[in-house]
């Protein structure tokens, strides 16, 4: 194979390599510093690690925001809530998204793009409006409730805003197209003579299902499902706008420490600790887009 | 293997659909509701609608939205574009591997990460250099263009890897220079992948809300912004047909540049074949 821009090469990728480095990576060192750091009153509200005076320079390292975090029960449980609501929102999206884009991939041909358009129409739409959406819907005088109360179903209205409820089926509203769209770009490569092969060697529709299909759409399942659960660990949105107090998430508690409190040293351990939970999965959607990609660029 | 839609694929695409759908068509019908009441309707009207664009905070925080999204998605697509041939043509390089990670990171990254640790970059930068000197249009831009970028990266590489590089090649063969076969054979071949790209930063950039709260400054209120302080207080009938038109206009463009891809798609298809 020739290799294309034998010059200059290297200053091309020097380019979005440099941006990255610097406004991607070289950021967290920050978050990680000032997460040893202690809040102050001045500007930028933290101390510095590293002070020069009297000929002495002093490096305090504080570890006093993560035994906070450890000792203090609200931290633990935001952290769980999270990962609770972002498990629940994966699974769910994967029950509802697997048929959907295993029905589009074996559509025909001409309908698919229309029908691959319709999921992706919400995604382009504003995500702020989504979720404003469903506060008109599950309001005390909302739709559904109107409709219950109508229909005789209640005698007074259900409060499903702000309860966990709510954050869960708008969690899963949202981040429905982030599972389909893998998950349909692997299904649609599926070989359909290995179906006939296993229902001529006498495979029911659903043990071919299990035997063939399911495995090979490991790789879509798996990015899917880390496409939905890395960002909705960090959410803060949906929890603010739907969510209830007491339930916190810990995208939440980021935002708080740091609007509220002006505690950013407090946001930054808060940030310190989600990065290290979300380090693996983030290496795991990593690999397995890279091997759908080889896949793609093997076929041609 | 296309086939007719099994009735369990139909009922699951029906129910996929309309749990999709439902809320936002129900949004825009109470957008012309006359009351002010978000939720009980007061008889059609589209007083809403005239309230809005004599709102003048909505109006400008949509200036600066565009302008920013503008001057984000140019630089996302022209970062995203070198981005993508470095992945899909350059062959193996030393930190290949640590780039392709920088490219998925940001995607999923949860945006009160990305934002608070670029804040804590531009905090101390301003401490070392004095540069930048406040939060404001620089800062979301930089924020921007890093999320955007990503996105347009992983839309021209695919591209560029299921494309078909005989006629590179040939190009290549008949002695013409790598930046003229970039020119005039890749770019035009890739240029749907461009448009999408393009417009998929510029919407990306025009709904963040996370990240612009942690880079923005006083005096400097994207559209984002604004709706969710608004909608923190509440229902708000403005904002209502606020989505509505933002529902409209991303819709129709969005179908718009699908079926012109779609065509130009077909097209492409029959010339080859």
């Amino acid at each position: 194979m020739k290799r294309f821009f034998p010059s200059g090469q290297t200053l091309l990728t020097a380019i979005p390599y440099g941006w990255l480095l610097l406004f991607f990576l070289v950021p967290f060192l920050f978050v990680l510093q000032i997460s040893f750091s202690e809040v102050e009153i001045a500007s930028p509200p933290y101390r510095p690690l590293v002070e020069f005076a009297d000929n002495l320079i002093n490096i305090s390292l504080n570890i006093g925001n993560f035994t906070f975090i450890a000792e203090d029960s609200l931290y633990a449980d935001a952290y769980l809530s999270s990962l609770k609501v972002a498990i629940t929102t994966t699974a769910l999206c994967l029950l509802l998204g697997y048929p959907m884009a295993y029905a589009i991939a074996r559509a025909e041909e001409s309908r698919r793009n229309t029908l691959l358009m319709l999921v992706m129409l919400p995604f382009w739409t504003s995500f702020l409006v989504r979720v404003y959406a469903w506060m008109g819907l599950l309001n005390n005088e909302g739709l559904i409730n109107q409709l219950l109360l109508n229909f005789g179903f209640i005698q007074e209205p259900l409060q499903l805003m702000h309860t966990a409820f709510s954050v869960q089926i708008v969690m899963v509203y949202t981040y429905l197209p982030f599972m389909i769209l893998p998950l349909y770009a692997n299904l649609v490569k599926l070989d359909g003579r290995l179906l006939e092969a296993a229902s001529d060697l006498g495979c029911k529709p659903w043990e071919a299902f299990l035997k063939v299909t399911l495995p090979l759409s490991k790789n879509g399942i798996i990015a899917g499902s880390m496409l939905v659960f890395i960002p909705a660990v960090g959410e803060f949105v949906i929890p603010e706008l739907v969510g209830t107090p007491e339930a916190l998430m810990i995208g939440k508690v980021l935002w708080m420490e740091f609007f509220d409190n002006n505690n950013w040293p407090m946001a930054a351990a808060v940030t310190t600790i989600m990065l290290a939970l979300l380090v693996l999965p983030i290496v795991l959607l990593h690999r397995r887009e890279e091997r759908m990609l080889a896949q793609a660029a093997a076929r041609h | 293997m296309s086939q007719k839609i099994s009735w369990f694929g139909k009922t699951s695409l029906g129910i996929g659909f309309f749990f999709l759908y439902a809320p936002i068509v129900i949004l825009m019908i109470y957008s012309f509701n006359a009351s002010k009441l978000v939720t009980v309707w007061g008889g059609f009207s589209t007083h809403w609608y005239g309230e809005l664009f004599r709102d003048e905070a909505v109006m400008s925080a949509l200036g600066l939205s565009l302008k920013v999204a503008l001057l984000s998605s140019v630089m996302a697509v022209a970062l995203g574009t070198i981005a993508g041939m470095v992945l899909a043509r350059f062959g193996r390089f030393r930190g290949k591997s640590l780039f392709a990670g920088m490219i998925t990171a940001p995607m999923v990254m949860p945006e009160v990460i990305t934002g608070l640790s670029m804040l804590l970059l531009f905090v101390q930068m301003q401490q070392w250099f004095g540069f930048p000197e406040e939060r404001g249009v620089l800062t979301i831009w930089v924020g921007h263009v890093t999320l955007c970028m990503a996105y347009v990266t992983v839309v021209i590489r695919s591209r560029l890897v299921e494309m078909d590089r005989s006629v590179e090649e040939a190009a290549m063969d008949l002695g013409a220079r790598p930046m003229k076969v970039f020119f005039v054979i890749t770019l035009p071949l890739i240029a749907p992948a461009l448009a999408s790209g393009f417009l998929l930063a510029f919407t990306l950039s025009l709904d963040d809300l996370v990240i612009t709260a942690f880079l923005s400054g006083p005096g400097s209120t994207t559209l984002p912004q604004l709706i969710f302080s608004r909608v923190r207080l509440g229902l708000n009938p403005e904002i209502n047909a606020l989505a509505t038109i933002t529902v409209f206009v991303v819709g129709t463009l969005v179908i718009v540049a699908n079926r012109v891809m779609a065509r130009a798609e077909k097209k492409r298809r029959l010339l080859a074949a």
